[in-house]
C-alpha cells in the first residue's frame, strides 16, 4: 500500500484509530503502556504512513527505512500501528502479551513483522541505529535507508543515550534521525521532578545533532518536520523534539504518571473511546 | 583508566629475561625462552578477512591491545574506532550484524562483561546476532588489579542464552578459531591472548572445533580438565608429576559452552582418577562448576578437585607472584595435586 500521498486529514483519522486500538489492545489485555502509546501515536502514524520510504508490508526491502522503538515499553501504540499499517491482522492485537503471541511484551524482532530491532531494555536504540546506518554506508543495496530511533524522554536519561550520541555528532553518521516523545512525564512522576533534561536541545546541539523541534501532536508539523529531518540527516544526525503529551486524546490520562504503564478498566475504556471518537 | 588505556610501553618479552620486572599491564604469560607467535588473533583475521568480505572490526579505544590494529592496518576501509565506549560499540555491532555484515568487536573482559553486558544480552544475543566479540586480559594475565582483571567473565557470559564462550590456550587455538568462529552462526565470546602468545598445541596434532573437548595427553591416576591457558600449565604440572611417577591425563575443554558433556564425562567416569579441573577464572560458576554440575546430574562419581582463582577481589602485582599466591602456576598446581593424591 503506497502511503506518500495519504493527506494531513487522511493522517489524522489514522492517528485517531490507532489511539481506539491501543485502548482497545491495553483495556484487552488488561495490562500495557497506554500513556506512552498515546503520546506516541502521532509520530508512528506520520513515519508508518507517510515519512519512511520502501516500507512494503509484504517483502521485507533491504532499502527500506528502519525503525527502532527505542522507548520499547510503548507496545501497544507501535503494533497498533504496525497492524493498521498492514503487517498483521488487526485481531491479533488482542492476543497481546499472551503467551505465545507475536505480540510480545516488548518489541521481538522474531517474532513481530514490521519490527527491525527488538528492544525493551531503555537506551540501546541509538546505538544500534547508528550501526545500521554504518552498514548503509557500505552496502549499495540499501540505497537511500534512513535509521529513525524513537526514544522516550525519561528514556534519555539514560548515559548510553549520550555515549551514542557522541559518536553519531562527532562522526557525522549520515541518515540517522533521532526522535524524542518529549511528553515530560515519566514512570514515577513529572520528568523535571525526577531528573531534569532541560536545556534538551542545546544538549543534542553540543553533542553534533541539528536539532528540530515541533508540536508532536500537529499532524502537519509533524509531517513537515520529520520529512525535513530525513532530508538533512544526509549530513549528519538530526533529532527531533516532539513536543508531546502524556495519554494525549483522553483528559483524565492527559499528563498523569500514573497512566504510565496501566490499562483503562472497564469504566475508564468506555469514557476514553467516547473522548477519542469514533 | 585513560591513563593505563594510553600506555605506550613496547612489550617486553620474558625471554628477554624482565622476568618479575615486566610491566603489570603488558607482561607476557609465557615462560623465559617458550615459543611465541606474534598477535595472532589479528594476523588471523587479516587472513580471513581477504576472503570474508563481511568482516568488519570494532573496537573501544583497543585496537592496539587487542591485536585488532593488524586488522586496522590491513583493512583501514573495515575498521572503526567507537571511542572509549563499550556500549555503543556493541551496539554499533548490532546494527552491523542485522544489516549482514560480521563484526569483530574488541575490548578487555572486564568491560565486555560487566560495562556491556546489558548491551551484549539484550542487543546481541537475544536477536542471536553474528557478532564475535572479542577479549583480552582474560583472568589473572593483568597485574593491574580488580579493575582489569576478568576473573568472572565465563561465569557471567556462560548465564546468557545463544552466546557460544570460548577460552583458547594458544597462539595455534586462536589461529584456528577465528575462521571456527566465523563459520558460526550466531554471537560468540572469545578470550583472547594477544601480543606474544605462546605456543603450545602444536606437538598434539590439535584441532580446534567448536564444542569439542580434546584430550591431548592419558594418564591413570590424574585427570587434568583445563581451558584457556590453563592447558598450558597443566600440561607443564603433568610432565613434572610424571617424574614422581604419577601419571596425569589432560583433556583441553576450550569451549566453556556449549560443553562437551559427553566427552567430559566419558573421562571423568574412568574409574581411579582424580578429577582436577583447572581455570583462569573465579571458582564461582565457570568450568569447574559446569563440569561438578553436570557429573552430579548425570550420575558420575569421582574424587574431584578444582584449581581457580579464589572468590576475591585479588592483588596487584607481577603476575608470576600473583599466579604463585593464587595457586595457578605450574609448581602452585604440582604441589595442591599432590597433596590431593
Amino acid at each position: 500500500m503506497p502511503c506518500s500521498v495519504l493527506s494531513v486529514s487522511e493522517l489524522e483519522a489514522r492517528a485517531k484509530a490507532v489511539r481506539r486500538l491501543v485502548l482497545k489492545t491495553t483495556h484487552h489485555a488488561r495490562m500495557g503502556h497506554t500513556g506512552g502509546s498515546l503520546s506516541e501515536a502521532d509520530i508512528l502514524t506520520a513515519l508508518f504512513f507517510r515519512v519512511m520510504k520502501n516500507r512494503d508490508t509484504e517483502a521485507e526491502r533491504v532499502d527500506r527505512d528502519r525503525f527502532i522503538l527505542s522507548k520499547g515499553h510503548s507496545t501497544p501504540g507501535y503494533y497498533s500501528t504496525l497492524a493498521l499499517r498492514g503487517y498483521f491482522p488487526l485481531e491479533t492485537l488482542d492476543t497481546f502479551d499472551a503467551l505465545g503471541s507475536i505480540l510480545q511484551g516488548h518489541p521481538d524482532m522474531h517474532k513481530t513483522p514490521g519490527v527491525d530491532m527488538s528492544s525493551g531494555s531503555l537506551g540501546q536504540g541509538l546505538s544500534v541505529g547508528i550501526g545500521i546506518q554504518l552498514a548503509a554506508a557500505r552496502t549499495p543495496a540499501m540505497g537511500d535507508c534512513h535509521t529513525f530511533v524513537l526514544m522516550g524522554d525519561g528514556e534519555i536519561q539514560e548515559g548510553q543515550v549520550w555515549e551514542a550520541a557522541l559518536y553519531a555528532g562527532a562522526r557525522k553518521v549520515r541518515g540517522l534521525v533521532g526522535i524524542v516523545d518529549y511528553n515530560g512525564v515519566q514512570l514515577a512522576s513529572n520528568t523535571i521532578e525526577a531528573v531534569n533534561l532541560e536545556p534538551i536541545a542545546d544538549k543534542w546541539r553540543a553533542f553534533g545533532f541539528t536539532v528540530l523541534d515541533t508540536d508532536g501532536h500537529d499532524m502537519g508539523s509533524l509531517v513537515e518536520t520529520l520529512e525535513k529531518a530525513r532530508e538533512l540527516s544526509a549530513g549528519g544526525p538530526v533529532v527531533v523534539i516532539a513536543r508531546t503529551v502524556k495519554g494525549k486524546g483522553v483528559s483524565f490520562m492527559e499528563g498523569k504518571h500514573e497512566w504510565h504503564g496501566k490499562a483503562p478498566n472497564d469504566k475508564e475504556f468506555a469514557l476514553a473511546m467516547e473522548e477519542i471518537g469514533a | 583508566m585513560s591513563a593505563i588505556r594510553h600506555l605506550r610501553h613496547a612489550r617486553k618479552p620474558a625471554a628477554a629475561g624482565k622476568g618479575l620486572k615486566t610491566s603489570a599491564m603488558i607482561a607476557s604469560i609465557a615462560a623465559e625462552g617458550q615459543k611465541t607467535r606474534s598477535a595472532p588473533f589479528g594476523h588471523a583475521l587479516v587472513e580471513l578477512a581477504k576472503t570474508r568480505p563481511e568482516i568488519v572490526g570494532l573496537t573501544a579505544d583497543l585496537s592496539k591491545y587487542t591485536d585488532l590494529h593488524i586488522f586496522a592496518h590491513a583493512h583501514p576501509d573495515r575498521f572503526y574506532q567507537m571511542g572509549m565506549a563499550e556500549q555503543v560499540l556493541m551496539g554499533a555491532s548490532a546494527g552491523l550484524a542485522l544489516e549482514g555484515f560480521m563484526p569483530f568487536a574488541t575490548t578487555y573482559a572486564v568491560f565486555a562483561a560487566r560495562r556491556a553486558y546489558d548491551f551484549i544480552c539484550l542487543a546481541i544475543a537475544e536477536e542471536n546476532l553474528n557478532v564475535k566479540i572479542c577479549c583480552a586480559l582474560p583472568g589473572l594475565t593483568t597485574g593491574y588489579g580488580p579493575s582489569h582483571q576478568a576473573t568472572d567473565d565465563l561465569a557471567i557470559f556462560r548465564a546468557m542464552p545463544n552466546l557460544v564462550v570460548i577460552d583458547p590456550c594458544d597462539a595455534n587455538e586462536i589461529e584456528q578459531a577465528v575462521p571456527a568462529i566465523a563459520a558460526h552462526d550466531g554471537p560468540v565470546y572469545m578470550r583472547l591472548l594477544r601480543g606474544n602468545v605462546p605456543i603450545v598445541l602444536d606437538g598434539y596434532d590439535y584441532k580446534f572445533e567448536i564444542g569439542k573437548a580434546k584430550l591431548l595427553r592419558d594418564g591413570a591416576d590424574v585427570l587434568f580438565v583445563s581451558t584457556g591457558l590453563m592447558t598450558m600449565r597443566v600440561l607443564e604440572a603433568a610432565e613434572a608429576l610424571a617424574a614422581d611417577r604419577v601419571s596425569a591425563a589432560v583433556l583441553h575443554v576450550s569451549t566453556i559452552k556449549p560443553l562437551d558433556v559427553e566427552t567430559i564425562r566419558r573421562e571423568c567416569a574412568r574409574a581411579g582418577r582424580l578429577v582436577v579441573v583447572a581455570e583462569n577464572h573465579t571458582i564461582c560458576g565457570g568450568l569447574g562448576e559446569a563440569v561438578a554440575a553436570d557429573l552430579t546430574r548425570s550420575g558420575v562419581r569421582t574424587a574431584f578437585r578444582q584449581i581457580a582463582l579464589p572468590d576475591q577481589f585479588l592483588d596487584a602485582g607481577a603476575l608470576p607472584t600473583l599466579h604463585d599466591r593464587y595457586g595457578i602456576s605450574t609448581s602452585a598446581i604440582v604441589a595442591s595435586v599432590k597433596g590431593w593424591l
